[in-house]
């Protein structure tokens, strides 16, 4: 009874109680300062107010909004405003949202840390936990150990553990076998921030901290050195990836035809353009697919730069057949020319491309962490490899060029119409240059400088893997992607750059015909 | 052919300069009255000297319009000494050496009486000589590596101790940063910034192994393994920042790469020297959101003259989106500066305005007075602004005042003892200690 009658005092006084704390913060989040917004959203989140969730939320999206004339504050809800305290509706005028610095946005996630350890989403939760790892606050220990005697999901509650770990090692008076059994944990983590809250026990006075400490930095490192080594190799395979792409369509016009194209880049810049005008037209007309645009996209890129590619070379180049020198020029003058064009139609500036969300952000492969843009793009690349390995060796169109490239007055002979085959096989070429832009519009400037960043190493992929020979493409991408990523952290960007172009010429020298050289009587002659 | 293609000082619009070539000579045959006839209706030209093409297009392109409408403005207002300007624009291509032909043919052939153009650092020294050698007169807009003083040069853009040594200052009290990633494009104005904050850092008691410094190429776009090393090196318990000079293009694969691997803001800020309204315009800033730059400018900045400006400008570009940035305030301080000293020499003539501009004061857009000094350099406030999700900046912090702007680094050894000043010393580089003008 008497029991009942204080649990009766308890939850009258409780929102007594808890509102005085509020009303300082609330005041607080209405003020100017940063530092007072900072300190309002930790007393907010330590007073146990029941809408302190729904308010620093709101605050973290800019929708909360401020009267300056009384400090009153509002949530903007949809179309319709609440008021923050009460959660009821209401209307006002003269509001100013909220503003937020980078360290409120730090206050934010602390507090949202400790509000989301209950939540019912076990996604929440260890976001909440990874929040309370980062901060180390010593002050909310208690609340871990709650939510830790609770906790059902396995993947949450070994958050909640290094959590709780990083907190005992932050703090100064922990008894020593908590502070082993801590460490043990946080070695089990195995990331960089494991290592960087091991590191820093290096001075600890007890010795036994110290031993085990030493002991977790040394499997952690070699975790790590594995798991490093492994990431460059997929970077290199994803650089590689993007130089495929960019090659490939050269590989058709200079490696199959033979023709210098040094307007390569510009069907690339072209595809990324086109990538930008459908994805605007989708975004304007059809928001319901915008998550598609990119897709609708490389069939238009492949398109608008097909037949760009065509129009070169009915105009210009089919004129100058068996004149290398004079192709290079006028395909670099045509360069020129569409770079201008597109500078005075689209403006110099980059324009804006966005990703859709399946290729936004990363995830966790055994500690690899992999982008999914990137990863999008290595599939997209070795399909449009295969697509066009699948058209040369499997349709008719296919013999027909390989007829061409290899006799060009046996094919005559044959019934083979050699213009337009070579029409439609620089066609071909341009158009998967094209569809490199859709892909390469996620990683680089759309800009009408685009093109020019891959034109070398489009060139020199193509040389070093063979001339006319697919395969050696994907090969030679592919080392050199590896190669390079595999030597840049130890020589950085440039020197690794420049190792690379040192050992593509000393190969030439040896095999001048690249890796996969083409044999038999087409070469000869 | 060769003719056709060349690029050279001839004459891209011949038709143009051969009449202007003809009126000339005849002018110097009729002798010196109808000289005097002549030039009552003559105007005053002004020279732009900006990339309409090729690389650096992006960025200059749009001061070349920022510079159209000023000198449309002034022609409203009457023009200069009752003469109205006409604006000679040429487009060096992103091409340095063609920028010293292009300044050459400007100078000695348009005769212009001042010149607004450059960007990079390199465009600036290979048209040095040229204005030496024509003692002509070149406003540069651009933030640059300081470490230069000119007679012929006034600098209207941010010496380092204007933009790199406060947006330290401000990470190290603010953001109470330990760790420094100082990234950078491999050329002359990212090398010696970073020289100067290295020395800047190591002077506060930065420990050498708690600075990184790196450089990648021109046009860099793959970023995976750096962003993934300066994660590695943020997690070492201690606060980290990159300070970035990454120039141009390079930037929008940085930060897709580092809104990719889930680099924030609030863990690992980046402050950038040459991210803008203008560059942020080409990505999707939301992931960016709370990533830092230093400017003396932002358009988000609430002044009566900034809101006049900005309207002025989607007016005169007739696109209600256009954004405004930093170097278009520099050209903005510089051409309204030189006005006042064409007016106050009462002349144009190069020599005379050189030594009436120091001293010039010239409001600038977010509510201070900006005031050329001896050293050819100018006053400027300091401010640190945080992206926003709509691609402008949120100002978080500014200087208390105006800095006059440094030509001589006090970090860096060579530099630190010496003194530019065009109106006592009449050098630019004198040394304090062996009491001796450097020279040229």
């Amino acid at each position: 009874m008497i029991r009942l009658l204080t649990l009766l005092l308890c939850l009258l006084a409780g929102p007594a109680l808890a509102q005085a704390p509020g009303d300082a913060a609330y005041a607080r989040l209405a003020s100017d300062s940063y530092a007072e917004i900072e300190a309002g959203i930790v007393g907010l989140g330590a007073s146990g107010d029941p809408r302190a969730g729904a308010v620093i939320g709101a605050l973290a999206d800019g929708r909360l909004l401020s009267r300056p004339a009384d400090r009153a504050l509002f949530i903007r809800d949809g179309s319709g405003l609440v008021e923050a305290r009460t959660g009821a509706p209401a209307s006002a005028e003269g509001l100013k949202p909220v503003r937020a610095n980078n360290k409120v946005r730090r206050a934010i996630e602390a507090a949202m840390g400790g509000l989301n350890l209950t939540s019912p989403d076990p996604g929440k939760r260890r976001e909440a936990a990874d929040a309370m790892f980062k901060a180390r606050d010593a002050g909310a220990l208690p609340a871990l150990d709650a939510a830790l005697a609770k906790e059902a999901d396995a993947s949450v509650r070994r958050a909640l553990t290094e959590a709780r770990a990083a907190v005992i090692l932050a703090r100064p008076g922990a008894a020593e076998p908590e502070r082993l059994a801590a460490i043990q944990t946080i070695a089990g983590r195995g990331d960089g921030d494991a290592l960087g809250l091991l590191r820093a026990l290096s001075a600890d006075p007890s010795e036994a901290v110290r031993a085990a400490a030493d002991r977790g930095v040394r499997t952690v490192e070699t975790r790590l050195a594995l798991i490093g080594a492994a990431q460059n190799v997929w970077y290199g395979i994803s650089l590689g990836s993007v130089l495929l792409l960019a090659a490939i369509g050269l590989a058709i016009t200079f490696g199959v035809m033979g023709i210098i194209n040094m307007a390569h880049g510009e069907m690339v810049m072209l595809g990324a353009y086109t990538t930008f005008l459908v994805q605007g037209a989708i975004r304007a007309h059809a928001p319901a697919l915008s998550e598609w645009s990119l897709a609708a996209s490389i069939p238009a890129a492949f398109l608008v730069a097909g037949a760009v590619g065509v129009l070169i070379e009915r105009s210009v180049i089919r004129h100058l057949y068996g004149r290398p020198l004079e192709t290079l020029l006028a395909t670099f003058g045509i360069s020129l020319v569409l770079q201008q064009g597109v500078r005075s139609i689209f403006g110099p500036t980059n324009r804006e491309v966005s990703a859709p969300a399946f290729m936004t952000g990363a995830f966790d492969l055994f500690g690899l962490s992999i982008t999914w843009g990137r990863l999008w793009i290595v599939v997209f690349s070795f399909g449009v490899f295969l697509g066009l390995l699948f058209v040369l060796r499997r349709t008719s169109f296919g013999l027909k060029t390989r007829a061409v490239t290899q006799n060009r007055r046996m094919a005559a002979a044959m019934g083979i119409r050699t213009p337009l085959v070579d029409a439609l096989t620089f066609g071909l070429g341009s158009g998967i240059a094209g569809i490199a832009g859709v892909a390469l519009s996620q990683i680089d400037n759309v800009s009408p400088n685009l093109g020019q960043g891959y034109i070398i190493d489009s060139f020199l992929v193509v040389v070093f893997g063979g001339v006319g020979n697919l395969w050696g493409t994907l090969v030679a991408a592919l080392t050199l992607g590896v190669a390079n990523k595999l030597f840049e952290p130890y020589l950085g960007a440039v020197l690794a750059k420049i190792a690379l172009l040192v050992f593509i010429i000393l190969f030439i020298q040896k095999r001048p015909r690249g890796l996969f050289a083409l044999k038999g009587r087409a070469v000869e002659s | 052919m060769s003719r056709a293609l060349s690029t050279g000082p001839e004459h891209p619009s011949p038709v143009g300069r051969w009449t202007r070539a003809a009126a000339l000579a005849g002018s110097l045959a009729l002798g010196l009255a109808s000289a005097s006839a002549a030039r009552a209706q003559e105007t005053i030209k002004v020279g732009i000297l900006h990339s309409l093409s090729g690389t650096m297009a992006i960025s200059e392109t749009t001061l070349k319009d920022a510079m159209l409408m000023l000198i449309a403005e002034q022609n409203r207002k009457g023009g200069v000494l009752g003469k109205k300007l006409e604006p000679v624009v040429v487009d060096p291509a992103s091409n340095w050496p063609l920028f010293a032909e292009k300044a050459r043919e400007l100078i000695a052939k348009d005769k212009v009486s001042a010149v607004f153009g450059c960007w990079t650092s390199v465009s600036r020294k290979s048209v040095l000589p040229v204005f030496r050698e024509l003692d002509s007169i070149l406003f540069y807009p651009v933030q640059y590596e300081g470490e230069e003083s000119e007679r012929n040069v006034f600098y209207t853009g941010a010496a380092p101790n204007q933009q790199a040594i406060p947006a330290v200052d401000y990470l190290m009290s603010e953001e109470k940063v330990e760790r420094w990633v100082l990234e950078g494009t491999d050329y002359v104005y990212p090398r010696t910034t970073n020289k100067i904050l290295e020395a800047y850092l190591k002077a506060k008691g930065v420990a050498p192994a708690d600075i990184s410094i790196n450089y990648t190429p021109f046009g860099q776009s793959d970023w995976q393994t750096r962003v993934a090393a300066i994660k590695a090196f943020g997690t070492a318990g201690r606060k980290t920042a990159v300070v970035s000079t990454i120039n141009g293009d390079a930037n929008v694969p940085f930060y897709k790469e580092l809104a990719n691997q889930g680099v924030k803001a609030t863990d690992i800020p980046v402050v950038a020297f040459s991210v803008g309204e203008e560059e942020l315009a080409g990505i999707d800033t939301k992931p960016l959101l709370g990533h830092l730059a230093a400017w003396n400018y932002f358009e988000s900045i609430d002044t009566p003259e900034n809101k006049a400006f900005i309207e002025q400008w989607r007016a005169f570009t007739r696109n209600a989106k256009r954004v405004t940035n930093d170097p278009m305030e520099a050209h903005y301080i510089g051409f309204n500066m030189w006005v006042k000293a064409v007016e106050k020499a009462g002349t144009t003539e190069p020599d005379k305005v050189i030594a009436a501009l120091p001293g010039i004061e010239q409001k600038n857009l977010t509510g201070g007075t900006a005031k050329m000094l001896p050293n050819h350099h100018v006053t400027k406030p300091v401010f640190i602004g945080e992206i926003k999700d709509d691609g402008q900046f949120d100002v978080v912090w500014k200087t208390d005042g105006l800095i006059p702007g440094e030509a001589w680094s006090k970090q860096l050894d060579g530099s630190k003892d010496l003194e530019a000043d065009w109106v006592t010393l009449n050098c630019g580089n004198y040394n304090t200690k062996t009491k001796k003008c450097g020279g040229a």
